[in-house]
C-alpha cells in the first residue's frame, strides 16, 4: 500500500518483477481468484492521486492512467472530440465495472479484445511510462508487440495517456460486436475515423480489436482508402486489404470466419457513412 | 492487515488478508449476507455494493482497497425499518422472484434514481445492464423502478 507514486516506483525498482501493480481490479481479481496470476505480491496503486485526473490544453487532452470508464465518459471534451472513447467506456461491462475499471488498466492488461484500445489507436494516443526519476513518452501504436507482450519495463508504471485534439470535423465510427450489449467481451471491435475533403477520403484511421494477437491499426487498408471517393469499388478494395491485414482465430467467443466477415461488414458500414 | 471502514453508517474494524474479496469479508466476517455471490467474475451484479457513492462489484474489490471507505450494502438501504421506495416497489410489483439478484438490482436502481430521478426505459436498461436476473424476464423489474420514482 504505497502512499505515493514515488513509493510505488521505488518498490518496483528494488524488487523488479516481484510486485504486480493492482488498480481497479476488474480483470485481475478474476484471475487472482482463479489462481491464474503468477505474482504473489501486489502493489495497490488505486489510491495514487498522481495517476488520476484529466488535463486539457489547447492541443491535447491527458488522462491519468487511473481514470475510470465512468470518468472518461462524463468528461465534456472526451464527449465532444473523442466520442469513440466515450462509447468504448460506456460499452465496457456495466456501471459497477465502469466505476472501477481504468483506462490504464485496459492498456496494460493487454487483452486483444479490450474495448478502448481501438479508439486510442485511431486517436493517435501517446502514453507516458514512468520509473524512479524517469519519464518517457511513446506512441501507443507499437506498444503492444505480441499477445500480452508490451514495451514496459518491470520497474515502470503507465502514468498517463495523451490524445492530440485533431479530430475536428472528422466522422467517427465505433462499433463493438459481442454476444450481448452489456458486459460481454467483444467478438470484433472496430474504430474508424475519416475526413471527407472535396468528395475524397482524407486522414482515414482504422483500428480493429479481437482479430489478431494485438489490436491492430490497419495502415494498409487506410492506404487503399486515402484520396479515394467513397463507393462500392473503394469499399471492395479496402475489404480485400483488411482481410490480409488481420488474422482472426477460432476461440471460445467466436470463429475466425465469423470475425473476418464481421470486420469486413463493419468496415463497409463505416465507409457507407462517408458517402454523401 | 487491519482495515477500518464505515459499513451502513457504522464504523467497523476487521483483521483480514488484504487481497480478500470485499464480498467475503462482508458476508463471512460482518455477517451481512444480503450481498450475494453470483458469478464471482463481475458479470452478474449480484454482489453489488456502494463504495463512496458509486456501485461496484464487491467480488472484484480487494478489501485493502476499501480501507477508509464508506460502504452501503443492501442491509443499509432501508432507514429506521422503513423500506426504500425501490424496495417497496419490488415487493408490490413482482420485481423479485428467487431473490439472488434482488439486492444488487435494488442497489443499482437506487443508484440510478439518485443520478437520474426520472429515467426512461432505455436509461433504466442501461442503469441495470450490469445486473443479471434469471427469473423475472426483467419487465417486472423495470416496472418496479418506474413505480418507485412515480411514488
Amino acid at each position: 500500500m504505497p502512499r505515493s507514486l514515488a513509493d510505488a516506483l521505488a518498490l518496483l525498482k528494488t524488487e523488479p518483477g516481484v510486485w504486480k501493480p493492482f488498480a481497479g481490479g476488474t480483470d485481475l481479481m478474476v484471475l487472482l481468484e482463479a489462481g491464474k496470476l503468477d505474482h504473489r505480491n501486489y502493489v495497490n496503486i488505486w489510491g495514487l492521486d498522481e495517476l488520476r485526473g484529466i488535463d486539457v490544453t489547447d492541443t491535447h487532452i491527458t488522462l491519468g492512467a487511473l481514470t475510470t470508464y465512468t470518468e472518461v465518459q462524463s468528461h465534456p471534451i472526451v464527449q465532444n472530440e473523442f466520442p469513440m472513447l466515450c462509447q468504448a467506456a460506456s460499452e465496457t461491462g456495466g456501471l459497477a465495472i465502469q466505476n472501477r475499471g481504468t483506462i490504464g488498466g485496459n492498456i496494460v492488461n493487454a487483452s486483444p479484445a479490450a474495448d478502448s484500445p481501438p479508439a486510442l489507436l485511431v486517436y493517435e494516443a501517446e502514453i507516458e511510462l514512468v520509473s524512479t526519476g524517469v519519464s518517457r513518452w511513446l506512441p501507443y501504436n507499437g506498444f503492444h508487440t505480441g499477445y500480452k507482450q508490451m514495451l514496459i519495463g518491470p520497474d515502470e508504471l503507465l502514468a498517463r495517456i495523451r490524445l492530440p485534439r485533431n479530430t475536428h470535423g472528422a466522422s467517427h465510427y465505433y462499433r463493438k460486436v459481442g454476444t450481448r450489449k452489456a458486459q460481454a467481451i467483444s467478438k470484433v471491435c472496430f474504430a474508424g475515423l475519416a475526413r471527407i475533403d472535396q468528395g475524397r477520403i482524407e486522414d482515414v484511421r482504422i483500428a480493429v480489436g479481437s482479430v489478431a494477437p494485438i489490436i491492430v491499426r490497419c495502415v494498409e487498408t487506410e492506404n487503399t482508402l486515402r484520396r479515394q471517393t467513397p463507393g462500392a469499388e473503394t469499399t471492395q478494395t479496402a475489404c480485400a486489404s483488411l482481410s490480409r491485414e488481420i488474422s482472426p482465430i477460432d476461440d471460445i467467443r467466436s470463429t475466425a470466419k465469423y470475425r473476418l466477415q464481421v470486420a469486413k461488414n463493419l468496415l463497409t458500414d463505416f465507409l457507407s457513412t462517408l458517402e454523401t | 492487515m487491519q482495515i477500518n471502514f464505515t459499513v451502513n453508517g457504522e464504523e467497523r474494524t476487521v483483521e483480514v488478508f488484504p487481497m480478500a474479496r470485499l464480498l467475503d469479508v462482508l458476508r463471512e466476517q460482518l455477517h451481512l449476507t444480503g450481498t450475494k455471490e453470483g458469478c464471482g467474475e463481475g458479470e452478474c451484479g449480484a454482489c453489488t455494493v456502494v463504495i463512496d457513492g458509486r456501485i461496484v462489484n464487491s467480488c472484484l474489490v480487494p478489501v485493502a482497497q476499501a480501507n477508509g471507505a464508506e460502504i452501503t450494502t443492501i442491509e443499509g438501504v432501508a432507514v429506521d425499518g422503513e423500506l426504500h421506495a425501490v424496495q417497496q416497489a419490488f415487493i408490490d410489483h413482482g420485481g423479485a422472484q428467487c431473490g439472488i439478484c434482488t439486492p444488487g438490482m435494488v442497489l443499482a436502481a437506487v443508484d440510478l434514481l439518485k443520478r437520474n430521478p426520472q429515467p426512461n426505459e432505455s436509461e433504466i436498461r442501461n442503469g441495470l445492464a450490469g445486473n443479471l436476473c434469471r427469473c423475472t424476464g426483467y419487465m417486472k423489474i423495470f416496472e418496479s423502478v418506474v413505480r418507485a420514482y412515480q411514488k
